[in-house]
This record gives C-alpha cells, structure tokens and sequence, in this order.
C-alpha cells in the first residue's frame, strides 16, 4: 500500500564510509556506523519526545540503539505541535 | 434524559470519561505561553495536537508539550492537512509511537480552499485505523447517512463541521446537526465553525455532547478571556439542552397573572 521499500540499501559494505541519508527531506551525509540513537545525539535531538520512520516503517523507540542506518535511508522525526481542528 | 448538574454529567468517550465538553485546538496562538493559558482558562481536558517534521536547523525550539503537558491534557492527534487516507494512518501511526495514544482525531480533507472532508477517503482511513486498534474520533460533513457510516464502522465519535474550518460562521445547519444527534449511539461533536460563544451555546442546545475549536478561541482580541466564554458557553448550552426549553408561542403570554388585577 504505503510500504515503498526505495530507500534500501544499495551496498552491504557501507562500515566506515560517508553515508548520505535524508532526514526530514534534507541530505545529509554520516559516518557508518551510525544508530537511530546516534543520528540523534547527532542532530542534537531529545529521543523521548519524537516518532522516527525510516524508510516508511515506524521505529519502535526500544530500536534506537539496535538499528544502524544505511546508506540512502530515509529517516522523518516528527513530533506534537500546536494544531487545530 | 434527567436533569443533572454538569459536574455529575460527564462526557464519556471510548471509555474515557471527562467533564469538561469542550475540546480546543493548539494551532494559530502567538505563543504556546498563551496557548497554555487559553487551555487553562478553557477548563478543557483534550487538546488537539498536530504531528510535524522536528525543525532540524533548530531541534532546541520550544515545544508544545513543554508548555501544554500531556500529563495535565489528554492528548489529541488530529490529522489536519491530511489529504489521503494513507497520509492519515502514516500521521496517526507516528502519533501513537510518539506519544503512545490510541484515541485520535481523523480528519481527511478534500478541498484546500474549503477543507471540507473527504468523506469516501475518511471512511476508508477510519476503517484501517479502527482495525490497525485506534479508537477514531472522526471529522465528518453534516451528512446524517455518513455519520451513520462512521457509528457504523466504529468511531467512537462523531464530529461534524458546523462551518468551515477557521470560518467562524457558526451552524450553518442546525437541522443536521440536530438529525445525526438524534441518530447517534456514540458522542456528537460540532467539530470547526464556532466563531463566538452563542455558537458554542447553539451546538450544545441542538444535544451535541460537545464542541471542538481553535481559532474562535486563538484569532480573539483577548484569547483567555474567549475561553472563559467557550467554557460558560458549552456548559449553558448543555445544561438549557438539559432543562428542556419552552415551547415558542406566536403570540405574548403574560408572565405576571391576571387574577386579582386592579
């Protein structure tokens, strides 16, 4: 349905190299390896208060640390704002 | 339906039991400070909330739950700006992981320029949220039939506009409003197009069991002093609904008696 799987890793052998993931729509390039927890120690944001996708799938926040991103990924942190009706 | 005080008279939805009837928005404040106070001063005990890219270039910026605490509020998430029923339960779905809430707003909208519902796109959103275990409290046109759609599928609550989002032109159809009242087994909202506290009051008199708004409250001159009004609005119009009006006459009915007259 919604599930497109674009954003897969293209090369297995990605350790210690400059991976580009997109983040919220912008490219940005890291280095491997890198965990959800990491990239957002990284981009300076409290993990408590936000909800990651990557690649379309939700990431249950019990997977920040175990998950390491790949090259090509991409990630949405979302979290609550003011909002009406 | 008896006569209670509003304090003995609570408003259950999905189980939850509440006793304020008024539900407010969190959009189009000057700040979520005076966001907070609006809450407050509202007397509400739901906020909705909107879910959102984190602005990368500025993670510190100050959030909504530093100011408006779930803790204190029960949480909200609508699904505002959504215009599929995919980008709904994609909206919904980080809600729920980011706050861990079941209970959510759905709203689909069809139109940019009216933000009327979509109502084939909500129906379809609502039956993939019910059935992935949200409990959906669902925006809908004043339709009797797709109201009963939705009571149908299982929202545990319907929320039809009584104007367009943001307009403030009030119930612009009471008859339908009153029509799917009197139909539903689960809680009737007015949900957008309050614009004063009368309106609020209308909604409430016509048996909704409550209201939800934003900008009435957020574009006042003095925003607290509006959610004063909104609380003792929604709670007049509830407890008038209560009492039961008068019948209207054509013609004066003296109030004073005749007998003894000089």
């Amino acid at each position: 349905m919604f599930e497109d799987m674009a954003g897969e890793t293209k090369s297995g052998e990605e350790a210690h190299k400059a991976m580009k993931i997109t983040v919220n729509g912008e490219d940005r390039c890291f280095d491997a390896p890198l965990s959800i927890a990491g990239l957002l120690t990284s981009l300076g944001i409290a993990g408590g208060k936000v909800a990651i996708e990557r690649n379309l799938e939700i990431v249950p926040k019990s997977a920040y640390d175990t998950i390491g991103l790949s090259d090509g990924d991409r990630i949405e942190i979302v979290h609550f704002i003011g909002g009406g009706a | 339906m008896t006569n209670q005080a509003t304090d003995t008279d609570p408003l259950i939805i999905a189980g939850r039991v509440f006793s304020s009837r008024l539900i407010i928005g969190t959009g189009k404040y000057k700040d979520y400070a005076e966001n907070a106070a609006a809450a407050e001063a509202s007397g509400a005990e739901i906020v909705t909330v909107a879910v959102r890219r984190v602005n990368l270039s500025d993670p510190s910026a100050p959030m909504l739950v530093d100011y408006v605490s779930p803790e204190k509020y029960t949480f909200l998430p609508n699904t505002a700006g959504c215009f599929t029923g995919e980008d709904a339960v994609r909206t919904l779905r980080l809600a729920r992981e980011a706050g861990g809430w079941s209970l959510v707003k759905l709203e689909v909208l069809g139109d940019e320029k009216t933000l009327y519902p979509n109502m084939p796109e909500t129906l379809r959103a609502a039956e993939l949220l019910i059935n992935d275990g949200f409990e959906v409290m669902v925006y809908c046109s004043d339709d009797p039939i797709m109201a009963r759609e939705l009571e149908d599928i299982g929202c545990c609550a319907i929320m039809p506009l009584g104007a367009p989002i943001g307009s403030g032109l009030g119930i612009q159809n009471p008859v339908n409003i009153r029509l799917i009242v009197e139909q539903a087994k689960v809680p009737v909202l007015v949900d957008a197009g309050v614009g004063t506290a009368s309106d609020a009051a209308v909604a409430m008199e016509l048996g909704c069991d409550g209201v939800l708004m934003n900008t009435a409250i957020a574009e006042a001159k003095d925003p607290l002093q509006m959610a004063r009004a909104m609380r003792h609005a929604v709670i007049a119009g509830r407890q008038a609904y209560l009492a039961g009006r008068m019948a209207k006459r054509l013609y004066a009915d003296p109030s004073s008696p005749l007998a003894g007259l000089i």
